[in-house]
């Protein structure tokens, strides 16, 4: 299989132009069979060339291969070119492995949607691009994949473009996206004018001896790649368009703004992390970035009323957690966190898509409750993935979240305060999350008498992912057990040979990290432990036992209740600060650079012409003496010319 | 260097030319049975491709004959190829429209040949009177094809017109001829181009004046200004498949001359530079201002067709092998897609009582689809839009002219191109937006019609894609002579 790498973006492709061109002649049947058998057959050819992968020697596990030349300018080359190492190849595992669930659970989904055919072709056409990302082996393809990803987020966020609210959270989507792309691409500008290349095996190779470490550049095209991630991957200031990409079907907003492509911007700084290692100062920004979002966010998550907003701010906030890790040099984490996350978080969203489907599309939590019974299997495994997520001992995100914490504390790059953000973090998650489960599924049974009617538990087609999923949030976290455990971390093993095992340049880093010992880490290990079990508890008293204390606190702290609600009132900040004084900057380029300024002078120019071509017309008389007589002149002007020269 | 003492009378040399002439021959005597009459277009065709065989066999052996009046080197077999390749698709497209305009006559068919023959003469041979004859041969069947349709008083004009002005034209040519012998003792342009610094100071005079008047002789038939007043009157009048004809071949076999003659012939001569440069920026800046008032397709095209020949003087400004290559390819180029936009008026023509008015196109997307996308396409490729030949043309024009030093000419040429824009895309603006009132009666399609629109549509985007092929021919011919 190994040989055959383009395969496994192939087929999705292949699925899209089937269901693309084909679009409105298929037969709905047809159309799942198509879009599910590609995605799944590119998730067992991944799954072989992982298991290829894993036969080889941990040295060597390194597969480059070319399918032709794309750009040949001058010393510029650029190949349509895939790369399978370790990294990339649990990428496509967990790109064809989630999709794959979330392309079954979406022919239940969407069965009754007049836009079946179109859903189907922009999801393959979204899992072709995102494998792209993902197996390029430079920066340009993979920014091919990059914007084919942000092409079909903004498809799919505006799918229900008839509603005004969707075809514009797809617009927000798309355009905050173009800003970190833009910074993404001058990294890229740097990375090339310096290296003179952007593969990356060359850049990882070379980038050593072309920049100095802690230098400048390093650090300005570092930090400009991470701007274009934070546009990604919706960290601050570039968060704002995922809660409005709620907007779009849920199963979209697992597979694409919770599970796969918010995670490229991780992705790709542990991609060059060899870069990242010489820019100890763009590290700190990103972990800064990284862990204040994850506060951030948890924050506007306590009080959110619409349970896929809710897990929208969760999201950012799991995100926040992997660039901390990223920026702590704990890239193996960050890369850990994001498997388990895609695990629990897509399987978070499809059981809100459960809720929400049961509930004829009601989307605030007010109205609901009690659902527990009426969708047992929805509930138990949307239980597991908040024990996952929340950091519950032996379940995945428990391993994960917790070797980042400790990574922010002890690593070389480290430092209390950034182990704090995330810890308070992991308090606030595990009391937002109980808060929407026991607002859901518990207490009262708050929805009016017609939708109670309709309440049903989800066909086969919804549940069988829902149950996949949940094993993988409990099990799937036990391949990288910390070694105070006394077990091998096999996740750290196995993606060894991609990071760079650098250590950081004397001099260079500037944080004192703490450090610590076997005992340190298990008392901060225990501590987080305590804090979730409080904030559960918490969460337990207020909004299963007694509801009434939830609005007697928001009354109380009113204020800091409604600037959470409004989400810190960033969006009307930017609506205030960027977006108006743009649009009048446009309407100034518009009404009076262009309208009376270019197109005067343009019309000006036209008319002008115009007026010589009608004057010269009239020597066109058609008389054969006046023909003969320009002739003749023509003839006279051009010998006395030849004589006089 | 060709041997210049070479002999021989070798019949093999000029075999195209009596390809051509054998067809016109039997054609001619195959009149009176009426029964011939009608394979006349068959005969014309069949010539056309035996003489195009044998030109390619040609390629690539270069022989000079009839006591050096012949010459066969690669510069004539690829004009050769081009000059049949032109009327075979002239011959394809416009049978159709002679029958549906009652005046097909086994005459044209003949005349058609006769005139390619004409222009062939003039690309095989490196003397002054031969190419005189090659001129005759070809000019005089064009006036007869332009006064065809004899019922119509513009095709009578314009026949009239044409004959007049090309006798005047003709005529100055010939003067020129004469001082060029009288000066020079010679009308062998190897002997002139082996002698040029021994021309006695005082011919000298004599010498630049005839060769100022050579090259207004043929300035006519590539028709720059101040020498193109008939050509608008002769492309509107003139039966639109005989319009076609005029703008691709004759005016090949008058840049094939100029480039002979001068490129190769005269290519010391300094002064004449600068004579072309004035032609060039006159030709496309008078071409392409009066094009944009004109109501009239064939009209705008005639305009157009003269602001091109100041596109490709850029090149004889510049001189040098990458310039002249780069006219060669430009008049393939040009050949291409004025032949598939002629191809589509006369499709349209087809139809009674149109006169190619530019308001007749009203309507033309939504009746003929895709002969409105072809159309664009020939339209943005005049126009010089990539990924159209029309761009590759203008850019290896205007590359060569930037590497000669010429910035300001190509400045001017650029500018030029975009006032050409205009015109060009209003014919598509026509066909696509505005809205007509009545039915559009269809066209049918002649299987050849669609062949011919199928070869200049695969030509103008595959050579805009992949030029790589057609530049190294345009090199091969420039090179036969350096």
């Amino acid at each position: 299989m190994t040989e055959n790498i383009y395969w496994i973006p192939l087929l999705p492709l292949l699925g899209f132009l089937v269901n693309g061109l084909l679009l409105g002649k298929l037969p709905k049947r047809v159309v799942s069979l198509v879009a599910c058998g590609t995605v799944g057959g590119s998730f067992l050819l991944s799954l072989m060339s992982f298991l290829e992968l894993k036969a080889m020697p941990p040295d060597l596990r390194l597969i480059e291969q070319t399918l032709f030349s794309w750009i040949s300018s001058g010393d510029f080359h650029v190949n349509f070119g895939f790369l399978l190492d370790p990294l990339s190849s649990l990428m496509i595992l967990v790109v064809t492995g989630v999709g794959f669930l979330i392309h079954l659970y979406s022919v239940g989904y969407m069965s009754h949607d007049s836009g079946y055919g179109r859903y189907f072709a922009y999801l393959n056409l979204f899992t072709f691009s995102m494998l792209v990302l993902v197996l390029a082996d430079n920066f340009l393809f993979m920014f091919v994949g990059w914007e084919g990803v942000g092409l079909c987020s903004y498809l799919l966020i505006g799918f229900w473009f008839e509603k005004k609210s969707a075809s514009d959270a797809g617009k927000k989507a798309f355009i905050v996206n173009r800003i970190g792309d833009f910074g993404f691409l001058i990294g890229m500008f740097i990375i090339f004018w310096q290296v003179g290349s952007l593969d990356f095996m060359t850049v990882a190779a070379k980038a050593p001896e072309v920049f100095v470490a802690g230098g400048t550049l390093v650090t300005a095209a570092c930090i400009l790649l991470f701007v274009g991630a934070a546009g990604k991957s919706a960290q601050i200031p570039l968060y704002v368009w995922l809660p409005d990409a709620m907007e779009g079907p849920t199963p979209v907003s697992a597979l694409i703004h919770a599970a796969t492509m918010v995670t490229a911007g991780v992705y790709m700084i542990v991609r060059v992390n060899a870069m990242y290692i010489l820019a100890p100062d763009a590290l700190l920004v990103v972990a800064i970035v990284g862990g204040v979002t994850a506060l951030f966010a948890a924050t506007i998550g306590l009080v959110q009323n619409d349970i896929k907003r809710v897990l929208a701010y969760s999201t950012i906030s799991q995100l926040g957690y992997m660039f901390l890790a990223c920026g702590v040099a704990a890239f193996s984490a960050g890369i850990f966190h994001l498997m388990t996350h895609a695990f629990f978080k897509a399987l978070l969203f499809l059981g809100a898509g459960s809720v929400i489907h049961a509930m004829s599309g009601q989307q605030d939590m007010r109205y609901m409750g009690g659902l527990r019974k009426y969708l047992p299997i929805t509930f138990g495994t949307f239980f597991i993935a908040t024990l996952a997520i929340s950091g519950i001992p032996l379940m995945s995100g428990f391993f994960s979240k917790d070797e980042i914490l400790w990574k922010a504390f002890s690593s070389d790059y480290g430092h209390p305060i950034l182990w704090a953000l995330g810890f308070i973090t992991a308090g606030l998650t595990a009391f937002y999350m109980f808060r929407l489960l026991f607002l859901t599924f518990y207490g009262k049974e708050r929805m009016d008498e017609k939708t109670k009617s309709h309440i049903h538990e989800s066909p086969k087609f919804m549940t069988i992912p829902l149950m996949v999923l949940a094993v993988l949030a409990v099990v799937g976290g036990w391949i990288g057990m910390p070694h105070i455990f006394g077990v091998t971390n096999y996740f750290e093993a196995w993606l060894e040979p991609v990071i760079s095992s650098a250590k950081p340049a004397v001099g260079v880093h500037m944080l004192t990290s703490a450090g610590g010992d076997t005992a340190m880490e298990l008392m901060l290990m225990f501590s987080t432990v305590i804090l979730v079990g409080l904030a559960i508890f918490a969460a337990f008293k207020i909004y299963n036992k007694r509801p009434e204390v939830a609005d007697s606190l928001a009354d109380r702290f009113k204020t800091p209740h409604n600037v959470l609600l409004h989400k810190y009132y960033v969006d009307e900040f930017y609506g205030a600060v960027i977006v108006r004084p743009l649009i009048y900057f446009s309407l100034f380029l518009w009404k009076i650079m262009d309208v009376l300024f270019i197109d005067g002078l343009l019309n000006g120019l036209a008319k002008l012409y115009e007026g010589i071509s009608e004057t010269m017309r009239s020597v066109q008389t058609g008389r054969l003496r006046s023909y003969a007589t320009v002739f003749v002149i023509g003839v006279f002007i051009l010998i006395a010319y030849a004589v006089i020269e | 260097m060709i041997d210049t003492t070479a002999a021989s009378i070798d019949f093999s040399i000029i075999a195209p030319e009596i390809a051509l002439l054998a067809a016109a021959f039997i054609i001619l005597v195959s009149v009176y049975n009426k029964k011939m009459r009608n394979l006349a277009p068959v005969i014309a065709t069949a010539g056309l491709l035996v003489s195009l065989l044998i030109a390619i066999e040609q390629m690539g052996n270069p022989k000079t004959g009839f006591f050096g009046m012949v010459t066969c080197d690669d510069f004539t077999v690829v004009f050769k190829i081009l000059f049949v390749i032109s009327s075979l698709l002239i011959l394809m497209f416009g049978r159709r429209y002679f029958v549906s305009k009652n005046i097909d006559r086994p005459e044209f068919y003949a005349l058609l040949c006769i005139s390619t023959m004409g222009m062939m003469v003039m690309a095989s041979t490196t003397d002054l009177v031969v190419i005189f004859l090659g001129l005759e041969i070809m000019s005089v069947p064009l006036y007869v094809m332009a006064g065809m349709d004899k019922r119509s008083l513009e095709s009578n004009e314009a026949g009239i017109k044409y004959l007049i002005m090309g006798a005047f034209a003709s005529g100055f040519l010939l003067m020129g001829i004469a001082f060029i012998f009288g000066s020079s003792g010679t009308t062998d342009l190897r002997r002139i181009a082996a002698d040029f610094q021994f021309i006695g100071e005082n011919y000298q005079l004599y010498f630049n004046a005839g060769a100022v008047l050579t090259l207004v002789g043929f300035a006519f038939k590539v028709a720059a200004v101040p020498f193109h007043s008939w050509v608008p009157d002769v492309y509107q009048g003139a039966p639109t498949p005989v319009t076609a004809f005029f703008s691709v071949g004759p005016k090949a076999a008058g840049f094939a001359a100029l480039l002979r003659i001068f490129n190769f012939g005269f290519e010391d001569m300094e002064f004449i530079s600068d004579i072309f440069w004035m032609l060039a920026v006159l030709t496309m800046t008078v071409g392409n201002i009066l094009a944009l008032r004109q109501g009239n397709i064939k009209r705008m095209l005639a305009y157009s067709s003269i602001a091109h020949a100041g596109y490709i003087l850029v090149a004889f400004a510049v001189g040098g092998s990458a310039a002249m290559s780069a006219a060669v390819f430009y008049l393939f180029a040009y050949g291409l897609f004025n032949l598939g936009s002629f191809a589509i008026i006369t499709q349209l023509e087809i139809r009674s009582g149109c006169k190619s008015e530019l308001s007749e196109l009203s309507g033309l997307s939504k009746a003929h689809p895709y002969l409105s996308a072809a159309l664009t396409v020939f339209m943005l490729a005049l126009a010089g839009f990539p990924p159209t030949v029309g761009f590759i043309g203008k850019f290896y024009l205007f590359t060569a002219a930037i590497d000669g030093g010429f910035i300001w000419l190509t400045i001017i040429g650029v500018l030029n191109s975009f006032i050409s824009v205009y015109y060009y895309l209003r014919v598509v603006k026509v066909s696509f937006l505005e809205k007509f009132e009545g039915t559009f009666v269809p066209v049918k399609y002649t299987p050849a019609m669609m062949a011919v629109l199928l070869i200049t549509l695969a030509g103008t985007l595959g050579l805009g894609i992949f030029p790589e092929k057609l530049l190294e021919i345009s090199r091969a011919a420039i090179f036969a002579f350096l």
